[in-house]
């Protein structure tokens, strides 16, 4: 592997890891902030006892969150130090506000933990809620540093390299920023809700049918995490509408990559699923719904669509964006079908007829929340490898942007073995913790149970 | 003043806050460690104010890296191109540490893990973050195929990068003993005061020793900050005053508590001592980030950046502001934290 490939593999995977905990962060919660308003308005124990299992299962995931936030604020610096330089001079402030939102998370996080017992009830939604704040911000603004590279605005470059007429505002709000914010913010309480709705389903499985208490538990949290799920997923969807809009209006390249489409056209057909060969150019074994490309992009199947031979061939995107950008909005789709699903099930069988929840279905929701994070990642990956060759798309290639220091292969073998040391920790110190503290001793310490 | 002066002032002292509360920290989970066997009580002291403010310090460094690259783009550059591997390795032992202090308050069993790692990491992640100092005097770079490269192994066998991490140490056990020696006798607990206040007296001789040789023995190719500091001479008087006065406040009597020493104003004093004597090394040190290849001219953002960023921080703390001030209520000053039993 090159210098820069090698770079690419280390950060990709610093941030694929980091992103699992950030969008958990964020996710979980906005569950916690539903759960504790819930709570207050029904006084319904069930929910207060769900905000403070959730906060602990949030403590545990900021036990890696904070250090591979860390590990990626510095890295950006260590290993792009090129991408930086000009990021420092253009698009500092999205990263230097987004440390207040992060400092905003942190000191709320540890009042609401280790302040819980001195606190009352409204301070303490009013903790979580600035927690929720500080994770949703930090997300919202490195977006708009990401947003910015796909589309950068705000400054001018000469060709030593030289930059003049900074905008600052401009890149920050730069044209694909808005669309992006939302479906990045509103996709992570999408992803913090299946992974609710995952867990909670699973323990419905494995609860047995005599205890009603933890049976009744479990299906609460389950409805609240579909509920939320849905809604988000519906969302997430239009966003996703939106962005793919943008797309088509200011990054033509990577939408032509991610359909897969060569030859500029009016009524372009949608091409789902298959891969884009690198020889005939077309895309193979895939299904074709004639003009849906154009209507998806322009509202309207005369709108003209750009293909990738009206870029130089040196600067496409590689083909196998066109499969990251299917996986995504296939689940992302699925999710929302099957949350839907599952809430009509619900309320004409299960409510209205009494009728148990069929265990297949069930067993389909244990798989959301893992669907879900995966289609976050995918999503995340289609954005950064749908702007190569470039870093800062137009201005500096990812070749111009990777430090040129040595030992790069070396460290990645070492954090390497950090994250997998990391993300198995994390799972047994989970495990011991639940173990420990399993729900029924939670309910009987409540007094809900009699324990005889 | 130049927009890149009020800059470098900015992460000025972001360095030194981080510098200051980073001692603090990494001192005490040293401490903790220590007194994992004996003297329980105190590691248990070192403890309390560790949990819920490691994050917050944490979050420091963050800042101070970012506010350096923001204002300072091309001096990130070179600096994040020399320190790759000492920084990634600094990255390492924090992760292991955060990670473990939060694992530590799920499952109490990690406690014993958690202050034997976070030591570990405590006593070493001071002393490869200060041993970045020298290189930015610039004899332990070099120019190869055009980049900037770290002489490694010249920079790990110079006895001035060794005075450095001395400093670097004898500093943290300094500073974090005083700290806990104060926080002690805040949540009323005289032995564990006694403790701290003994290592203070040990340590700070130390620290004022180590700090004359480190400004004393550096690497010929540093010449010019000798002859930089020493135009720095009334500064560095001035700051052996106050330690003087700091150091002897440890024997003040105290009425109040029936006890000797006021670790109060030794604190104080002491971190009053070394802004002073930041402020004459970093004089010493202007105009330039990296000897001699950048100046905080030549690795600047520029000013519509500049002004941008600024009232950014001006926003930013007015918010958060009233955000440390609960939390500094809530757990330095609330004495149903500091006094309970455990």
């Amino acid at each position: 592997m090159d210098q820069t490939t090698l770079t690419r593999a280390f950060f990709g995977t610093s941030l694929a890891f980091h992103i699992i905990f950030a969008t958990l962060a964020v996710g979980i919660s906005f569950m916690i902030l539903v759960s504790e308003i819930i709570y207050q308005r029904t006084k319904d124990k069930d929910y207060e006892l769900m905000a403070k299992r959730w906060t602990k299962t949030f403590a545990i995931l900021l036990g890696v969150g904070i250090p591979s936030g860390t590990i990626v604020a510095v890295q950006l610096t260590l290993l792009w130090p090129g991408f930086m330089k000009i990021v420092g001079q253009v698009i500092s402030v999205p990263f230097q506000i987004e440390i207040f939102a992060f400092f905003l998370e942190a000191l709320f996080m540890s009042i609401y933990v280790y302040a819980a017992d001195r606190l009352s009830g409204k301070m303490r939604v009013l903790s979580v809620f600035f927690v929720c704040l500080g994770a949703t911000a930090s997300a919202v603004l490195i977006t708009s540093a990401n947003t910015w590279m796909n589309t950068p605005t705000g400054f001018d470059m000469y060709a030593d390299g030289t930059i003049k007429n900074v905008n600052t505002w401009a890149a920050f709000f730069n044209p694909s920023y808005g669309w992006a914010a939302f479906h990045v913010s509103i996709s992570a309480f999408m992803a913090g809700a299946f992974a609710i709705a995952s867990v909670s389903a699973y323990r419905y499985l494995k609860t047995p049918t005599p205890d009603r208490k933890e049976l009744s538990f479990h299906r609460k949290s389950l409805l609240v995490s579909l509920i939320v799920g849905f809604l988000m997923s519906a969302i997430t969807g239009f966003s996703g509408h939106g962005s793919a809009q943008g797309l088509h209006e200011h990054s033509p390249e990577k939408l032509a990559a991610a359909e897969g489409l060569f030859e500029t056209q009016r009524y372009a057909p949608l091409s789902i699923g298959g891969y884009t060969d690198p020889k005939t150019h077309e895309v193979k074994y895939g299904i074709e719904i004639p003009y849906a490309l154009s209507i998806l992009a322009g509202n309207w199947p005369s709108t003209e669509v750009k293909g990738l031979y009206e870029f130089p061939e040196e600067t496409w995107p590689p083909f196998y964006v066109h499969s990251l950008f299917n996986v995504m909005v296939g689940i992302g789709m699925f999710l929302l079908a099957l949350s839907f699903f599952s809430l009509v099930y619900w309320w004409f069988f299960h409510h209205k007829r009494q009728l148990a929840f069929p265990k297949w279905l069930v067993w389909f929701l244990v798989f959301s929340g893992p669907l879900a994070m995966l289609g976050i990642e995918f999503g995340w990956i289609f954005s950064c490898s749908g702007r190569q060759p470039w870093t800062i798309y137009g201005f500096q290639r990812t070749a111009e942007a990777a430090t040129k220091a040595a030992h790069v292969g070396n460290l990645f073998v070492l954090f390497g073995l950090l994250y997998i040391l990391l993300s198995v920790l994390v799972v047994v110190v989970m495990q011991v913790y639940f173990k420990r503290n399993p729900l029924h001793q939670e309910l009987a310490k409540r007094g809900d149970i009699d324990v005889t | 003043m130049l927009p890149e002066v009020i800059a470098s002032f900015i992460v000025g002292i972001f360095l030194f806050l981080y510098a200051i509360f980073g001692a603090i920290d990494f001192g005490s989970s040293f401490w903790s460690m220590f007194y994992l066997r004996r003297h329980t009580e105190a590691g248990v002291i070192a403890n309390r104010f560790l949990s819920p403010t490691w994050e917050v310090t944490n979050t420091f460094l963050v800042l101070l890296v970012v506010s350096f690259v923001s204002f300072f783009p091309k001096a990130g550059f070179t600096l994040g191109t020399v320190l790759l591997v000492p920084v990634s390795i600094v990255l390492i032992l924090i992760s292991l540490r955060s990670a473990f202090m939060v694992f530590a308050y799920s499952v109490q069993s990690y406690q014993q893990t958690l202050r034997i790692i976070s030591g570990i990491a405590g006593f070493f992640i001071p002393i490869l973050l200060i041993s970045a100092l020298p290189v930015t005097q610039g004899p332990f770079i070099a120019m190869r195929n055009g980049v900037e490269t770290l002489l490694t192994m010249k920079w790990l066998t110079s006895i001035s990068t060794y005075y450095y991490m001395l400093f670097g140490l004898t500093s943290e056990l300094f500073l974090s003993s005083l700290f806990l020696a104060d926080y002690a006798r805040e949540a009323g607990k005289e032995g564990t005061y006694r403790i701290y206040r003994r290592n203070a007296k040990i340590v700070g001789p130390a620290t004022l020793v180590s700090a004359i040789l480190t400004l004393l023995v550096l690497e010929p190719e540093s010449q010019w900050l000798i002859d930089n500091l020493k135009e720095q001479g009334e500064w560095f008087i001035l700051s052996i005053v106050f330690y003087l006065v700091g150091y002897s406040s440890l024997w003040w009597p105290d009425a109040k508590n029936d006890s000797i020493g006021k670790p109060r104003v030794a604190v104080l004093m002491i971190v009053v001592q070394y802004v002073i004597a930041s402020y004459a090394y970093a004089s010493a040190h202007m105009p330039y980030i990296v000897y001699p290849y950048m100046t905080i001219t030549t690795g600047f953002t520029g000013e519509v950046t500049f002004r941008a960023l600024f009232w950014v921080y001006v926003v930013g703390l007015a918010v958060l502001v009233p955000g440390f001030y609960v939390f500094w209520r809530l757990f330095l000053k609330d004495r149903r934290y500091l006094r309970q039993e455990d």
